[in-house]
C-alpha cells in the first residue's frame, strides 16, 4: 500500500483501472455477441451498482459479508496455508449465534448480541482452529480437510434446523426458532446497510494491523515465508498455525453472525449462500492483503449488484453475471503479472496504453 | 427496528463509505465514459402497462418448480396492457429484497410474485412494509391477518389432488404393491403430496405402501438417480416425485423399467413406456385471474382480492398429464371418477379416523378436513402405508 | 420381477452405485493428479466439469451421436484448459486464484450456452451388459457397465505406468518437484505444464460427459454437485497416485448411494448426516493415516508455490 517510488504508485493504480476496462471490453463483446447492446449494458451495470447512493447501498450490502468471509482465507494464506472452509465456518458460526440468542433471549438486547457474536466467533474459530492444529499435530493437507468440513457443517446445519433446532412453526422451510426482533442488529442509521457492513471494515483493519504492524504477525509472516527455518529461529510455528486459524475462522463466524442476527433472524439453508467461496476468490484478488479485500469485496459486490438489471432491462440470461464475474477476475489476474514490466524502459504513460491494447 | 448509534465512530465510518465509495465510482466511472445514463422507468408511462415482476430462486428453465411459474409469467406477458420483468437465480438473502427494490424502483412494478416459500419471511415482509403501494402475492405463505402487512397476499394450488389420482392411477398398475416417491425435504408441502398419492392406491388397495425417501434438497441430481435405482432394487415399481426438477427421476424409471408418475410438468416424453399420469401446474390461469382482478381496481389493500387464494382442479390450478399407454381402463375409470368428485368439490381425502404410520391418530373420527383447511398446510406426519420418517 | 433384496439391497445398492457414480470422480482426478503432478493445481475443474457436460449433451442432441458428444467435452475441456495453464504460469499469478475464478467461468459459459439443451433429450451413450448370468433384476442392472467407466478403470493402471516408466512421465515428474533441475536437463517448464494442464483438463470434460450422457444422465445446472471439487481435493487424498485416485473414486461413488438406499430398507433418521458419510470417512482417514513427521509421500516438490 506504502510505495517509496512513484512509479509504482502510478502502476497500483493505472493497472486494476486498466484490467477493469479491458474486462469490460471484453465483456461488451461477450454482450454483442448474446444479442445485447454493449453500451446499454455498460450503462445498467453503472447505474445498479454504482450510479446512485441507492444503488451503491445495494452494492455495500452484499460487499458486507464477503468482507468477513475473505479474511477467513488471506490470514492463513499469510502463513502459507490455504484454506477454503469459508463456508463451513460462516454456517457454524450462525448456528452458534442463534444458539447463544436463543439461549439468552431474556437478558438485555446488548448482552444478548454480545453474547451471539462472541459465540459465533468461537464457534467458527474452532471449527477452523480444529483445521490448523489438524494440519499441525497430524500433517492433514488443510485445504482439503476445509473443503471436507464445508459439507459436514451444511450437513450439520440442515439436520440441527430439520431436527433438534427446529421450530414447528417453520413450516416449509425448516428453521431455528428466531431470535426476538429486539435482540437483532439493525441498520447503519439513514441507510439500510446493516452493521455486518462495520463489523467487515473494522475485522479488516484490524487484520491488517495485526499482519503488518505487530510482532505477531512478523512471526506469522516469517514462518509463512519458509516453515523450516522459521522453526530453527524458535518461532512456536504450532501456535503460531493454530492461533491465526482460529482469527480466520472467527471473522467468518461473525460473518454467519450477521447473516443471522441482521437479515434472517433465524439459522436456516439460507445460511450456506455461497458467501464462503466468493471469500475466497476476494482473498485471492486481494492477494491477502485485508484492506485490498475491502475494495475488491465492494467491487464484486456491484457486479452482483448489477446481475438484476442485466437480466431485465436487457433479456440476458442469469447466468451472464456470473460470466462477467469470471471475466472480470481473469483479466484482473492476468494483470498482477504487469507489475514491473513498464517502468524498466518505458514511461508511465505507454504502459499504460499498451495494458489497454493487449 | 432497534437502531443502535455509534457517535464515535460513526463519522469514521461515513468517511471510509465515503472515499470507498468515491474510489469505486471513480474507477467504474472512467469505465462507462461513453454511455449516457439512460432511463428505463420512464417506458410506455404513458398508457399505464400493468408492470409485474416474478423472482425465481433458480433457473427458468429446470424443467420443474421454476419453469412451471415462468410459463405463467410468459403467460400473462401476452395479455394487452401488461409488461412482465424477471429475474432468475435470486437467492433466498437480502439479495432478493435487492431485487424486489430494484424492480420497484427502477422498472415502476406494482405487483410483484417472488416464488419461492424462502422469500416470505423476512424479505417480503420486511420490502412490502417499505412500499405499502405495491402488492407483492406470495407462493405457498401462510398470511397472517392483523400479523402481515395487508399488501401481501398469499396463492397456492392443492397439487395433491392430481397427486391423488396419481396415486388412484399407480394402485391400479402396480404389480408388486409398492410404490415409491422421491422427496426432498420432510415439510408439509411434500408430506401432503407424498400423503394424498398413497391415500390414492390405496383408496384401490388398502394393502398398497409407499416407501418415501427424502433426498434432502431439491436439486441433486445424482442422489434422486439412487434413491429412484434403489427403489426399483427393492422391487417397487411405481415412482413418483417432489424435488424441484422431476427430469432425472423419470429417466432413472424409464431406464430400469419401471413405472412413473409426473410433477410440476408433463414429462411424458422423458419415460415413453412408463408415464402413467403425472400432476402438474397451471399458473397462467391463476396469473390471469389475479391480472383481472387488479385490472378491475380490486387491490389486496382495498379488500378487492382475497389475502389468501387457494385453488385446486375446479379452480383450473392445475391439470392432470394425459394418461400414458401402459394405463389401463379399470385405472382411467377410477381416476376419472375421482377427479369427477375433486370437480364437484365433493371428495374429502382426508377424513376421520385417520392414524399416521407409527399408529398414532392424526385425524379423530367424526373430523373431516376439507381441500381448504388451514390445518393440513401444517402437516406434519406421514399416513398409515407409507414407509418413512418425517424426522431428519 | 417381485422380488425385494430387503438388506441385501444396501451392498448391492452399494455396488452399484459405485459402478453407477464414480466415473465422474475418476476422470477429474486422474485429470488433476497428471495436472499436480507438473506442479501446478487446477481448482477449476468443477467448470471444466459443467462445460463437458454442457457441451457433450448439446453435440449428443444435436448430431444425434453420444460418442461425438464425448470428444467435442473434452475438446471443449481443452479450451478452458489453455486458460487456465496459460494464465497460472504468468509471474506472480497463483494458480488456486486461477482456478477459482475458472469455475465461475466456466460455470457461467456453461449455464449461458447451456439454457436451451436443459429441455431436449439426447440421445445416451450405451452400458454394457454384464448380468445377463443372473436372473435377477436388480444384479442385471447393477452390472450395466458404461465403457466410458472402463476406459478411466484404464486409464489408472496405465497413467500410474507412465509416470513410474517412461521418459515423458519423468519429464513431468521432474517439472513438478524440481523445475530448476528439469531446466537443467533442458525441459521447457512452461509447455511440459501447459501439456499436463490441457490433458488433465481433457479428461474432466469427458467426466462431465459421463455424467450428462450416462448418468445421471441428463444435462441442468446443478448437474455436477460439486463433485468436481471433491475430486480435487482426492487427489490430495489419493498422494498423487493414479491408482489410489480409481480407488478413491470408487470409494467416493459408492458412498453417495450410502443414504438412499439405507433410507429405502428404512433407517430413515439422520439421513443428512448419512449423506455427509464420504466427507466424514475421508476426513477420518486422513486424521489417521496423516503424519507431521514426513511431508505426504509423492507430493510434487513445486506444488503451490
Amino acid at each position: 500500500m506504502i510505495n517509496r517510488y512513484n512509479s509504482r504508485n502510478i502502476e497500483a493504480i493505472c493497472i486494476p483501472l486498466a484490467a477493469l476496462l479491458f474486462s469490460l471490453l471484453l465483456f461488451g463483446i461477450f454482450c454483442a455477441f448474446a444479442g445485447a447492446d454493449p453500451f446499454g449494458v455498460y450503462a445498467s451495470i453503472y447505474r445498479s451498482a454504482f450510479g446512485s447512493w441507492r444503488a451503491f447501498q445495494n452494492t455495500l450490502l452484499r460487499a458486507a459479508p464477503l468482507m468477513l468471509s475473505s479474511l477467513c482465507t488471506a490470514l492463513p494464506a499469510r502463513l502459507g496455508l490455504i484454506i477454503i472452509g469459508n463456508e463451513g465456518a460462516i454456517v457454524v458460526g450462525g448456528l452458534g449465534a442463534v444458539a447463544a440468542g436463543l439461549t439468552l433471549s431474556t437478558a438485555p438486547p446488548t448482552i444478548v448480541q454480545v453474547a451471539m457474536a462472541i459465540a459465533a466467533i468461537l464457534c467458527g474459530g474452532l471449527w477452523i482452529g480444529a483445521v490448523g492444529a489438524l494440519r499441525h499435530y497430524r500433517g492433514v493437507n488443510e485445504t482439503i480437510s476445509s473443503l471436507l468440513l464445508n459439507y459436514i457443517a451444511i450437513a450439520l446445519l440442515n439436520h440441527l434446523v430439520g431436527g433438534p433446532m427446529r421450530d414447528p412453526s417453520s413450516l416449509n422451510k425448516p428453521s431455528s426458532y428466531p431470535i426476538a426482533q429486539i435482540n437483532m442488529l439493525g441498520d447503519i442509521p439513514g441507510t439500510r446497510v446493516h452493521y455486518g457492513l462495520i463489523y467487515g471494515l473494522v475485522a479488516c483493519v484490524i487484520a491488517y494491523f495485526l499482519i503488518q504492524r505487530t510482532t505477531f504477525g512478523f512471526a506469522a509472516r516469517v514462518a509463512g515465508g519458509n516453515i523450516r527455518a522459521a522453526r530453527i529461529a524458535g518461532l512456536p510455528v504450532g501456535k503460531l498455525t493454530m492461533m491465526i486459524c482460529f482469527l480466520a475462522g472467527s471473522c467468518a463466524g461473525l460473518a454467519g453472525m450477521v447473516e443471522v442476527a441482521a437479515v434472517h433472524g433465524r439459522a436456516n439453508e439460507s445460511l450456506n449462500a455461497n458467501y464462503g467461496y466468493s471469500g475466497i476468490l476476494v482473498a485471492f484478488i486481494a492477494r491477502h492483503n485485508p484492506l485490498a479485500a475491502t475494495l475488491v469485496a465492494i467491487l464484486l459486490g456491484g457486479i452482483l449488484a448489477s446481475g438484476g438489471s442485466l437480466q431485465r432491462s436487457h433479456d440476458l440470461p442469469d447466468a451472464t453475471v456470473l460470466v462477467f464475474q469470471g471475466l472480470v477476475f481473469l483479466v484482473v489476474l492476468f494483470s498482477e503479472s504487469l507489475y514491473g514490466r513498464f517502468f524498466k524502459e518505458g514511461s508511465g504513460v505507454r504502459g499504460q496504453r499498451s495494458a489497454v491494447t493487449i | 427496528m432497534s437502531q443502535r448509534i455509534y457517535l464515535s465512530r460513526r463519522q469514521v465510518v461515513r468517511g471510509l463509505l465515503a472515499t470507498t465509495a468515491f474510489g469505486v465510482t471513480a474507477k467504474l466511472g472512467t469505465g462507462c465514459t461513453p454511455t449516457p445514463e439512460t432511463q428505463a422507468t420512464t417506458a410506455g408511462s404513458g398508457d399505464n402497462p400493468l408492470v409485474i415482476g416474478f423472482i425465481y430462486v433458480g433457473p427458468k428453465d429446470d424443467y420443474g418448480y421454476n419453469q412451471a411459474h415462468a410459463e405463467g409469467a410468459a403467460g400473462i406477458a401476452q395479455l394487452p396492457g401488461v409488461r412482465v420483468v424477471d429475474e432468475a437465480n435470486v437467492p433466498e438473502t437480502t439479495a432478493v429484497e435487492e431485487s424486489m427494490r430494484n424492480m420497484i424502483e427502477e422498472d415502476g412494478v406494482t405487483v410483484l410474485f417472488p416464488t419461492s416459500f424462502g422469500y416470505y419471511d423476512p424479505h417480503i415482509l420486511k420490502i412490502a412494509q417499505e412500499y405499502p403501494e405495491v402488492q407483492f402475492f406470495h407462493c405457498g405463505g401462510l398470511y397472517q391477518e392483523g400479523v402481515h402487512p395487508d399488501n401481501v397476499g398469499s396463492y397456492f394450488g392443492y397439487i395433491d389432488e392430481a397427486q391423488y389420482i396419481a396415486g388412484v392411477v399407480a394402485g391400479h398398475t402396480s404389480q408388486t404393491g409398492r410404490l415409491g416417491f422421491v422427496a426432498a425435504k420432510p415439510i408439509p408441502q411434500v408430506l401432503r403430496n407424498i400423503n394424498s398419492f398413497t391415500l390414492g392406491a390405496r383408496s384401490v388397495d388398502p394393502e398398497m405402501t409407499t416407501q418415501v425417501i427424502f433426498t434432502g434438497d431439491w436439486a441433486l441430481p445424482v442422489r434422486e438417480a439412487e434413491a429412484t435405482n434403489s427403489m426399483a432394487d427393492q422391487g417397487i415399481d411405481v415412482v413418483t416425485c417432489h424435488v424441484d426438477s422431476p427430469k432425472v427421476v423419470m429417466e432413472t424409471a424409464q431406464k430400469r423399467g419401471i413405472f412413473c408418475s409426473g410433477y410440476h410438468a408433463n414429462q411424458a416424453e422423458l419415460a415413453p413406456q412408463g408415464y402413467l399420469t403425472g400432476a402438474e401446474w397451471d399458473w397462467t390461469q391463476v396469473y390471469t385471474n389475479y391480472v383481472e382482478m387488479i385490472r378491475a381496481g380490486k387491490t389486496l389493500q382495498n379488500g378487492g382480492i382475497p389475502h389468501l387464494v387457494r385453488g385446486g382442479l375446479q379452480d383450473g390450478f392445475l391439470k392432470l398429464s394425459p394418461y400414458g399407454n401402459a394405463v389401463s381402463a379399470d385405472a382411467k375409470q377410477s381416476a376419472d371418477a375421482a377427479k369427477a368428485e375433486f370437480m364437484d368439490g365433493d371428495m374429502i381425502v382426508y377424513r376421520g379416523e385417520m392414524k399416521d404410520n407409527t399408529g398414532k391418530v392424526v385425524i379423530p373420527a367424526g373430523k373431516n378436513f376439507q381441500q381448504q383447511d388451514q390445518e393440513l398446510e401444517k402437516m406434519n406426519w406421514l399416513v398409515t402405508g407409507v414407509v418413512g420418517n418425517v424426522s431428519s | 420381477m417381485d422380488q425385494a433384496l430387503g438388506w441385501w439391497g444396501v451392498p448391492l445398492a452399494i455396488a452399484a452405485g459405485t459402478l453407477r457414480g464414480s466415473a465422474p470422480f475418476l476422470f477429474v482426478s486422474l485429470g488433476e493428479c497428471l495436472t499436480e503432478k507438473s506442479g501446478k493445481i487446477n481448482l477449476g475443474l468443477e467448470g471444466t466439469l459443467l462445460i463437458g457436460a454442457m457441451s457433450a449433451y448439446a453435440i449428443a442432441y444435436l448430431t444425434g451421436s453420444p460418442w461425438l458428444g464425448v470428444i467435442t467435452a473434452g475438446v471443449a475441456g481443452m479450451m478452458l484448459g489453455v486458460i487456465h495453464g496459460w494464465l497460472s504460469q504468468q509471474p506472480r499469478v497463483n494458480d488456486v486464484a486461477v482456478g477459482i475464478a475458472m469455475i465461475i467461468f466456466g460455470s457461467g459459459i456453461a449455464f449461458f450456452l447451456g439454457k436451451p439443451f436443459i429441455q431436449p433429450s439426447a440421445p445416451p451413450l450405451p452400458a454394457l451388459q454384464f448380468g445377463a448370468w443372473s436372473n435377477l433384476p436388480q444384479v442385471q442392472s447393477a452390472l450395466q457397465i458404461s465403457p466410458l467407466f472402463l476406459l478411466g478403470v484404464a486409464i489408472a493402471p496405465l497413467m500410474q505406468w507412465f509416470f513410474r516408466s517412461t521418459r515423458w512421465g519423468l519429464y513431468i515428474r521432474a517439472v513438478g518437484d524440481s523445475p530448476d533441475a528439469a531446466k537443467a536437463m533442458g525441459i521447457s517448464i512452461f509447455k511440459v505444464r501447459m501439456l499436463c494442464i490441457v490433458a488433465g483438463s481433457f479428461l474432466a470434460g469427458i467426466g462431465g460427459a459421463y455424467l450428462s450422457l450416462y448418468y445421471p444422465g441428463s444435462w441442468n445446472e446443478r448437474i455436477s454437485g460439486g463433485q468436481g471439487l471433491m475430486a480435487v481435493a482426492l487427489v490430495i487424498f489419493a498422494r498423487w497416485r493414479p491408482m489410489q485416485c480409481l480407488y478413491a473414486s470408487l470409494l467416493f461413488g459408492g458412498a453417495q448411494a450410502i443414504g438412499p438406499a439405507l433410507q429405502s430398507v428404512g433407517i430413515d433418521s439422520y439421513y443428512y448426516l448419512f449423506n455427509a458419510s464420504p466427507y466424514i470417512l475421508t476426513l477420518l482417514i486422513m486424521i489417521l493415516t496423516c503424519s507431521p513427521k514426513r511431508t505426504l509421500n509423492g507430493a510434487p516438490g513445486a506444488l503451490g508455490q
